[in-house]
């Protein structure tokens, strides 16, 4: 009875339970709820957007390399399931994510492969992806959520749930501001970092 | 007499029972390819061999629609699963990454033998250079951060090459929510390959409904709406499984009906069961002992060999007939049974010899289709013509009611009169049809084996879309090699690909596969082990061409691990590669077969051009580049399979006017009359051609089946030319009313028997009802028109 707005009420004490919650929660949400309900409120405007085009700067740090790899393009994201990212710098080259099929395109190549085959790949697009269309269900799902918000601005981490994933990646943070992506941070398990810096382009 | 009674019926008895047993014990199979011929070269053997139990044969094409599209991805799932967990599939292909996890590890483990770009120019300084700074790209790229856990154990990016590789082998169709959709996206689609070959129907039909039951499960698993989801299947299995339920159904029921139709008439006619059942003895006897003769020649009986048993009621039954109405009433046994051997048995027995010569002109041929129909009508006819001349008068009791059928003679011969008239424009028919028949030459034959097919046209067309959403599997056009040795061919293999890559450079096909994108040859491997340079060397390399890349030498320790290892490894073998799912691939394309190795090497026809492939072309490159000790053979598989189709068509002509010239010479030898001879053949002749016309005029192409049919109605229509070309006497009204009523009844029940196979679904069966059943009654007519000996007065008795 400590925490109940933690537990699920369960059996006879459920109705006790119940109106606990209603009572605490008015207390409990100068905290947690008031996160929960801008988080939701966050995914509602999200998900009102049915279109976006932004350019990105992403900045690699790898171990194996001497140097920071820079790299910039633009996203463009057709709600709820289509996102590409075409890089420019260095080399001229696309990822698209559409229907839940990844194609890879370098050179005269592409590689095709179904997303639900590679979640390794999901934080490089899907996540984006999934944050872009408002679905905190499927984020949800893979990952822990920590939500803050200041104002404007507004910050969410995401911690791997998958032992699987979780050895690859360590955490993915994005920045925004109201229902604009600024920053998505992704740090590997093993201590590499990518940092990618998104504006929005405002299509005539 | 006693005895001889005794003899005879106890020997019939012997032969049925034998007979009985061996077609019981026989095997049957409806497989069409027993109409493909056997071929004489060793390449068109090769492409038999591979329409019957190729990889392109085994292969189901499954579609689902219906529900929606996640449904149905559920669905193509939970069937795949369950499929993959059965073995008699080799492979199940929905485009889920089933196995790849064991295909990924296997590439990469083997990615210096297997990578093209391994040579000794890429291990030196510049080579590796430029192959690390295209790493350092892809590690900039999107797949970046993923690419990096790569990179320190492949710098130079050669487990990607080889999946690149793999990728040029297979076009796959579009995937959503990872599974394979059609473009439309409103079909699902998988592909599962059995281990049985596609002409083996049995094991066909149990993958078929093997393949139901999963989807039945599948969907009571995936619940809701799934139960709306329609699963559709096609590939040359279902055609073969459907081909023999078709057939076997179609020959029991018209077998039934005619059956039925037939002894209806005849109970009309002779108003008494015991000689229905007398008539009927012939048609059993005969259809058993052709039966027999194939199952004991041929090892197996196919089924339209069966559906030709419907068309020997149509003959066979006729003797009886013969036998029952022509017969003098006498004043007992002995009496009618002279008449019966003295008068009418000659004619009966040279109308039997006619047909068997024409039947004989089959068994040579190279169809084995052709041969055993060749085998079973003579068979069948010369049983049947013994138990009539020989078994039926000693079984037929004195004391049987004489059969008379006076109305059904003069109702024809009432006909008759005013037809005769017209006599003398019958030659108008023939110059008619020779005009007909010359300008229509070019089309008279349809010369695609596809025109035997049994397979309806919906069901190609489906089998056609799949095909085309699927992509690749339909493999139309191909270059063979076939050597004494695996390795030698895959090394040819090796060698054609370098002039195939120029075909597609030029646009002459998109693509192609081969076996040595799978597998490299030994040799190969090993020159590719040879460039790889030994650690310290490669360390020294190593550390000159990252002295300029932004790469920390130290953390490329595992790439030096991994080269180091690759330089002593053990070349692969194909066995090597049964723990992949590139093993299915590999199979496919290096086969062995008694004795030989083969490689196939299917060809892409050029997106920008038709569906074609200038095959041509291809051979005239191919040709140049020869492997000592491996052939090299560019085939296209409809273009060979109707050239062998069309030469065998061109076989059974000849055969059949070697026939029709048996049949003069044996009729010149026993009518001993060149008028006899010609009153006998005109009527046959007038009939074919007629029948030929109206082919033309109704724009029906012809086919082999048809040449049969045309055969069929000279041995049929042969018993009653030589019956109206018999000289009567004049003063016998009675004799020429009975014989006409006899050959009126012999030609309704053929043209019975034929005419209910011409709305047989099966086009073997049709071709042959729709050719003999005009057929055989413009012969009957003819013959009595043409004939000479005076027509019976209606009124005469």
């Amino acid at each position: 009875m400590s925490a109940p707005w933690h537990g699920h009420p369960r059996g006879q004490l459920a109705p006790r339970l119940a109106l606990a919650c209603g009572l605490l929660s008015m207390v409990a949400s100068l905290h947690c709820a008031a996160a929960d309900i801008s988080l939701q409120q966050l995914m509602q405007q999200l998900a009102a957007r049915r279109h976006a085009h932004a350019s990105f700067v992403e900045r690699k740090s790898l171990a194996v390399l001497k140097r920071t790899l820079e790299s910039s393009g633009e996203l463009i994201y057709e709600a709820p399931d289509r996102l590409l990212k075409r890089t420019l710098k260095p080399k001229a080259e696309t990822l698209q994510l559409e229907n839940g099929m990844l194609s890879a395109q370098r050179g005269a190549r592409t590689y095709r492969m179904a997303l639900r085959d590679s979640p390794d790949m999901a934080p490089f697009i899907d996540t984006i992806r999934a944050t872009l269309a408002g679905e905190m269900p499927t984020l949800q799902r893979t990952y822990e959520l920590e939500f803050r918000s200041t104002g404007g601005n507004w910050t969410l981490l995401m911690v791997p749930r998958e032992p699987q994933l979780a050895r690859v990646f360590a955490r993915i943070r994005i920045d925004g501001a109201g229902d604009l992506l600024r920053e998505v941070i992704i740090d590997t398990a093993d201590g590499d970092r990518s940092v990618m810096t998104i504006r929005d382009i405002v299509d005539p | 007499m006693r005895h001889r009674r005794l003899y005879v019926i106890g020997a019939w008895l012997l032969l049925v029972a034998v007979a009985s047993v061996v077609a019981t014990r026989a095997r049957y199979t409806a497989d069409l390819s027993a109409f493909l011929p056997t071929a004489p070269t060793a390449a068109q053997r090769f492409l038999v061999q591979q329409l019957r139990d190729g990889l392109a044969s085994r292969l189901i094409l499954i579609d689902v629609e219906g529900a929606d599209v996640s449904v149905r991805a559920t669905l193509s799932r939970g069937l795949a699963a369950r499929l993959r967990t059965q073995p008699a599939f080799r492979s199940v292909l929905n485009g889920e990454a089933g196995g790849s996890g064991n295909d990924r590890s296997f590439l990469f483990e083997h990615r210096y033998l297997l990578s093209e770009q391994v040579t000794a120019g890429r291990f030196a300084v510049p080579g590796l250079t430029a192959a690390i700074s295209e790493g350092i790209d892809l590690l900039a790229s999107p797949i970046g951060m993923l690419a990096k856990q790569l990179f320190t154990h492949d710098p130079t990016g050669e487990s990607l090459q080889v999946l690149a590789q793999l990728e040029q082998s297979t076009t796959a169709p579009e995937s959503l929510d990872g599974v394979w959709v059609s473009r439309d996206h409103h079909r699902t689609l998988l592909i599962a390959g059995t281990m049985a070959s596609g002409s083996d129907a049995d094991a066909q039909a149990r993958a078929i409904d093997a393949i139901r039951a999963a989807f039945k499960a599948a969907q009571r698993d995936a619940g809701g709406t799934a139960a709306a989801a329609v699963l559709r299947l096609t590939g040359p299995g279902v055609f073969a499984a459907e081909a023999r339920a078709t057939i076997t159904h179609e020959v029991v029921r018209l077998t039934v009906v005619s059956s039925l139709l037939i002894a209806t008439l005849l109970l009309l006619v002779y108003r008494s069961i015991p000689l229905l059942l007398f008539g009927m003895l012939p048609v059993v006897s005969g259809a058993l002992a052709g039966i027999a003769a194939v199952a004991l020649r041929f090892g197996v009986v196919h089924g339209v060999t069966l559906g030709f048993g419907v068309t020997l009621i149509g003959e066979a039954v006729d003797y009886s007939i013969y036998l029952f109405i022509q017969a003098r009433h006498g004043t007992g046994r002995n009496a009618e049974h002279v008449h019966w051997t003295r008068t009418l048995w000659p004619t009966i027995r040279l109308g039997m010899l006619t047909s068997i010569c024409g039947f004989a002109s089959l068994l040579p041929s190279g169809f084995p289709g052709l041969a055993q129909l060749g085998l079973y009508s003579i068979t069948g006819l010369l049983a049947a013509g013994l138990v009539t001349r020989f078994v039926i008068p000693e079984l037929m009791r004195s004391d049987l009611a004489p059969v008379t059928v006076m109305p059904i003679g003069r109702i024809f011969s009432r006909v008759l009169i005013p037809l005769r008239g017209m006599r003398r424009w019958l030659w108008l028919v023939a110059v008619l049809a020779v005009l007909v028949l010359y300008v229509q030459r070019e089309r008279l034959w349809n010369h695609e084996l596809a025109a035997l097919s049994p397979v309806s046209a919906a069901a190609q067309q489906l089998d056609g879309d799949l095909r085309a959403e699927l992509g690749a599997p339909d493999v139309r056009s191909m270059v063979v090699l076939a050597g004494d040795d695996e390795q030698a061919v895959l090394r040819a293999a090796e060698s054609l690909a370098a002039t195939l890559d120029t075909l597609v450079a030029r646009g002459v096909i998109a693509g192609y596969q081969t076996p040595s994108r799978y597998l490299p040859s030994v040799a190969t491997q090993l020159a590719r082990q040879a460039s790889l340079p030994a650690r310290d060397e490669l360390l020294q390399r190593l550390a000159a061409a990252v002295a300029t890349l932004p790469v920390r030498l130290d953390r490329l320790q595992p790439f030096l691990d991994d080269v180091a290892r690759a330089r002593t490894a053990a070349p692969l073998l194909p066995k090597d590669l049964s723990v992949t799912s590139l093993a299915a691939g590999l199979d496919a394309l290096l086969v062995r077969q008694s004795g030989h190795w083969y490689a196939l090497l299917p060809l892409q026809a050029s997106r920008a051009g038709a569906a074609t492939i200038d095959v041509d072309r291809v051979a005239q490159a191919v040709r140049g580049t020869g492997t000592p000790g491996v052939e090299a053979v560019v085939l296209d598989l409809k273009r060979e399979s109707d050239a062998l189709y069309a030469g065998y068509l061109n076989e059974a002509l000849r055969l059949s006017l070697i026939g029709f010239a048996a049949i003069i010479l044996l009729l010149a030898v026993s009518l001993r009359s060149l008028t006899q001879l010609a009153r006998v053949i005109a009527p046959l002749v007038l009939a074919v051609l007629a029948v030929l016309l109206g082919f033309a005029l109704a724009g029906r192409a012809l086919n082999i089946l048809h040449l049969i049919g045309l055969l069929l109605v000279i041995a049929v229509g042969s018993n009653y030319a030589l019956f109206f070309a018999r000289q009567l006497p004049d003063d016998d009204a009675g004799q020429s009313v009975r014989m006409l009523s006899s050959l009126a009844v012999a030609n309704l029940s053929t043209v019975i028997a034929f005419g209910v196979l011409a709305f047989s679904t099966v086009p073997v069966l049709s071709a042959l009802g729709t050719t003999v059943a005009p057929g055989a009654l413009l012969a009957l007519l003819f013959a009595a028109v043409l004939s000479r000996g005076a027509m019976p007065a209606p009124g005469v008795r």
